[in-house]
């Protein structure tokens, strides 16, 4: 059949290309293991020839790849699935890249891209490490590359292809309207291009149109891809029996992957900040844990290799940890892209049903690595047969306890064929020497990812066992409790230890050079203490002061490792990249001990407001302002003073002005909302004011719904007790107090009849307040309400009925709609501390980097 | 060292906080006061009650256990207005039941059109079934 108006080339263009990548990656795999593996010279460079066009073939594919999804956004060919799920006709220019990365198969495609980047880089610097190095790159990428093929296997379902036609790709199944004659049985309408919904797409999730989301993923994923290359030399040293020339080359790619794993992650926590409605930059999702884990194992990794690079030992510490931080990656995109997350995160990706496949994918990268380097035949044997025998088992009872035993099994046979492979060197553990609380904190580290990993995967053992086991009541709590200490130690140690020498440390030496950093400290802390406050109080006294402990350890790794910069190293900041990267990690604790445990509510303040605050366990944090109406709120008075709504998209700024108290703060914040009551609801976007000691972050949580029409002929009723407020279109009023007699002068009343008196101050909106006394009679069984109006604002209150200490108000309003929002405000001190410390740390680590690379270099001279 | 280690690792894992469990909304109703995480549905049948000039922090409304649709009880949540019931699928509710209703400290939302790669075909914002 033939379908007018449908762009068919991109799409078999990039259907060609998603096949060639695949094919030439597996070709590059082979070629490049080939080359490893061949004794002869000539063989070997024959297949190295090979292997290189085959990946920079894949390279060119993927490069095509991503340029045919951009056309197709740009384009908007709605015929395409990926263009009409995830953009629109209305989707700014800026966001198309956000919307690559919104589906599953564009962020497969976006690792898949630094892969490609960071191979061409190693083809180009990586010498005899070429072949070894990239047969894993390789095989990656083909692992990839699976993950975008989008065939079935058996009924199985293989990768998911960006370029399917919507009109095959199921959705259509289930719509008679699509269909030729309105049956499901027939075929696909051929005008259906021609329909009104075939004319937008479904648009990019509106909390991810923001610029994070744009740049956040790519940095990610760049660091994502970059722990791949020091799990290949890991992989290659131990493969070819050179470990120790293969950790000569790894520290600047470890380093590398550090920055940019660190600078992603933080990335996503900005994102977080300021456009999620969480109150702030972390919140221990399942899906910022999964990649945070990595990155600990990581730091771990490059402390226990330098070491090495000193001592000669840890050298069995510093593999697992780099094979460990890949691994780590893999089960981190299991957790975010199987679904299995569904219940206990906000952000993780939707099933697609390629679960066995990601399965599948840790399975082989756990087990090939094994028995690639395995000591000799015989174990390998064994190792294959253990990995291919469980296979069959697992497939039989998908997703079981098995599963986990069978990958727990390939972990520990990688691990112990790793481990086993290099010589154990017996050292002495001296206490004075640097190495030795290296470790320690390596080992803090490494501590740290356990723990995390493990309350996160909360969900994957509930599946694994059948159990049912829920978060517990705080869940946060329950990782900031054990984090604390974390944090602690290490700041500790990240100040001392550089003051260490390797081996052995003179004391006399070592208190000589530390004493004059440590007294300021000393100082510096004293006067936190004493002029600081910490107003995190809800978790009780001792963790209270677990926050000053940490506190002023994260000041004295600041101070240390600055003052270190000139006593140890003399100024030469060349050679300072740990103590500027230790530096810069000190900043980032600091940061965020200060602003989370004194962030504070603005909202809440109800000074001369009395939101009735029915339950004082729960913090009132929203609040209501009336446009125009100038709200106390602490420190400030806001004004809600216009709404203005963009003509292309249903998203509404609602202007609000901060006055301070002080008379020293005056500025304007914009919050906006996109409001479409039928749909989503309200998605509401943060507006944040940013001073250098604190910001001022405002978000909207609730406003009219436009479909509710404004009853003006009848009294609106609402029950108050003495102190409440309600508010009208011309500003607010409380009830100051009622009374109930039983006689009233002039009355004529019998015994049982009863008289309520309510006496309301009226609070307009030019200033001006009036006091309205409505009352409400009962005689003889029959209530007589007397109301009471207020001329100049139109408004009419009286008492529906009273009861105990409580009445009904009723409320007649003027007759024009009263405009208001719900906010909720914050104040963040110190947040700018965070982002400065990322800064530094990845300067830092930078720094490390550059002089690594030189030493290298000179090294290889 | 090992024992270091050791030591360390048991006193970290000693802080680890009791975990909670989920329980239907009989059973909520049966252990008054205790926290629990329960799996609910919206009634849609009875208004959601939330009046930003009234109370904005006050938010009610009647939820159906999600395996038994016999079971409801009234939900209570003291954190102000939320847009994404409507539309869930699914609602896990954390909270103790104390006084006949159902104090909820957490609302998490399960929806299947918060990333748009969910079965499409019931996506409530893709209306192509005329």
């Amino acid at each position: 059949m033939h379908y007018p108006g449908e762009h068919l080339l991109p799409g078999q263009l990039g259907y060609f290309f998603v096949v060639l990548s695949l094919v030439a990656s597996m070709v590059a795999t082979f070629s490049y293991f080939k080359a490893t593996t061949s004794k002869i010279h000539e063989d070997a460079a024959y297949w190295k020839k090979l292997a290189r066009w085959s990946f920079i073939t894949e390279s060119v594919s993927v490069f095509a790849i991503f340029g045919l999804l951009i056309y197709l956004l740009t384009q908007h060919l709605f015929e395409y699935k990926y263009a009409w799920q995830h953009s629109s006709k209305t989707l700014e220019f800026k966001y198309i890249f956000a919307s690559i990365w919104e589906g599953q198969e564009g962020s497969f495609l976006l690792w898949s891209f630094w892969h490609c980047i960071l191979g061409l880089i190693l083809i180009k610097t990586s010498k005899q490490w070429e072949a070894p190095v990239m047969t894993v790159v390789s095989f990656a990428q083909f692992c990839l590359g699976t993950m975008i093929i989008g065939i079935y296997i058996f009924n199985q379902k293989l990768g998911s292809n960006p370029f399917i036609l919507l009109r095959e790709s199921g959705i259509f199944d289930n719509a008679p309207g699509m269909h030729v004659d309105f049956n499901l049985a027939n075929p696909i309408r051929p005008d259906y291009l021609s329909l009104s919904q075939m004319k937008d797409g479904n648009d990019l999730n509106i909390l991810l149109q923001n610029y994070w989301m744009v740049i956040h993923p790519p940095v990610l994923f760049l660091g994502f891809a970059s722990t791949l290359i020091p799990f290949a030399f890991v992989v290659a040293g131990l493969w070819l029996k050179k470990t120790a020339e293969s950790m000569k080359l790894v520290l600047p790619w470890a380093l590398f992957a550090s920055a940019a794993l660190g600078v992603g992650i933080m990335m996503g926590a900005a994102w977080a900040y300021e456009s999620l409605n969480f109150g702030g930059y972390w919140a221990w999702d399942p899906v910022e844990n999964a990649s945070l884990v990595p990155w600990l194992v990581l730091i771990a990794g490059i402390h226990t290799l330098l070491i090495y690079k000193h001592r000669g030992h840890s050298l069995k510490a510093t593999l697992s940890f780099f094979i460990a931080a890949f691994w780590l990656i893999l089960y981190s995109t299991f957790l975010t892209r199987s679904g299995i997350l569904g219940d206990t995160s906000v952000h993780a990706f939707t099933d697609l049903g390629m679960n066995l496949q990601l399965y599948l994918f840790m399975y082989l990268v756990v087990w090939l690595p094994g028995l690639l380097v395995a000591k000799n035949k015989n174990q390998r044997n064994i190792g294959a047969i253990i990995a291919i025998g469980l296979l069959p088992i697992l497939y039989l009872l998908n997703f079981s306890w098995l599963g986990m035993l069978a990958l727990i099994a390939g972990v520990v046979y990688t691990i112990y064929q790793a481990t086993s492979a290099v010589p154990s060197i017996k050292s002495e553990e001296n206490t004075s020497s640097r190495e030795f609380w290296m470790f320690i904190g390596s080992l803090m580290f490494f501590l740290s990812a356990i723990i995390i990993i493990i309350q996160t995967s909360l969900p994957v053992i509930n599946k694994v066992f059948g159990k049912d086991v829920a978060p517990p009541e705080d869940a946060e709590f329950a990782y900031n409790s054990i984090q604390i200490f974390v944090a602690i130690i290490v700041a500790v140690l990240s100040a001392i230890t550089q003051y260490l020498k390797y081996k052995d440390t003179n004391s006399l030496f070592f208190w000589k050079r530390i004493l004059i950093p440590t007294l300021i400290s000393l100082v510096i802390a004293t006067i936190f203490v004493a002029f600081g406050q910490i107003n995190y109080v809800k978790k009780g006294p001792v963790f209270k002061a677990s926050i000053w402990l940490a506190l002023i350890c994260s000041i004295y790794a600041i101070i240390a490792n600055a003052s270190y910069i000139w006593i140890g190293l003399k100024g030469k900041l060349k050679l300072a990249g740990g103590s500027v990267a230790h530096l810069g990690f000190g900043t980032v604790l600091l940061g965020i001990l200060i602003s989370s445990s004194n962030k504070e509510t603005l909202s809440n303040n109800v000074n001369g407001i009395p939101v009735p605050l029915a339950n004082t366990e729960n913090p009132a944090e929203n609040l209501t302002l009336v446009q125009g109406l100038r709200t106390d709120m602490g420190k400030y008075w806001v004004t809600f003073e216009k709404d203005s709504s963009l003509t292309k998209k249903p998203k509404t700024f609602f202007k609000l002005n901060f006055n301070a108290k002080n008379g020293k703060e005056n500025f304007t914040l914009q919050p906006n909302a996109f409001v479409n009551y039928k749909m989503e609801g309200l998605q509401a976007n943060p507006d944040a004011k940013h001073f250098w000691d604190h910001d001022v972050f405002v978000y909207i949580t609730s406003i009219p719904d436009p479909d509710r029409k404004p009853d003006t002929s009848s009294f609106r009723s609402q029950w108050m007790k003495a102190g409440d407020t309600a508010f009208y279109s011309g500003g607010f009023m409380v009830l100051e107090r009622f009374v109930t007699e039983d006689s009233v002068p002039n009355a004529n009343f019998k015994p049982g009849d009863l008289a309520t008196a309510g006496t309301f101050k009226v609070f307009s909106k030019n200033g001006t307040s009036y006091t309205s006394t409505p009352l409400l009679l009962n005689r003889g069984g029959q209530s007589e309400s007397y109301s009471d109006t207020v001329l100049s604002e139109n408004l009419v209150l009286k008492i529906n009925k009273a009861e105990g200490n409580r009445i009904e108000a009723g409320i007649k309003d003027t007759d024009f709609l009263m405009k208001y929002v719900t906010i909720k405000a914050y104040k963040f001190p110190f947040i700018s501390l965070l982002w400065l410390g990322v800064i530094i740390t990845v300067v830092g680590i930078i720094i490390s980097m550059a002089r690594r690379i030189a030493l290298n270099r000179k090294d290889a001279a | 060292m090992l024992v270091l280690i050791a030591g360390a690792i048991a006193f970290l894992v000693s802080f680890l906080k009791g975990a909670s469990t989920y329980e239907t909304v009989a059973q909520a109703k049966e252990n008054p006061g205790k926290f629990v995480h329960v799996a609910v549905k919206l009634d849609k049948s009875s208004p959601v009650d939330y009046d930003a000039q009234k109370d904005p922090n006050y938010l009610s409304f009647q939820a159906i256990d999600a395996e038994d649709s016999l079971q409801s009880m009234k939900v209570v949540y003291r954190k102000g207005a939320r847009h994404d019931l409507q539309l869930a699928t699914k609602l896990v509710l954390k909270g103790k039941f104390t006084d006949g209703q159902f104090e909820c400290n957490d609302i998490q939302t399960k929806c299947p059109s918060k990333y748009k790669d969910a079965g499409a075909t019931e996506h409530p914002q893709n209306p192509i079934v005329n």
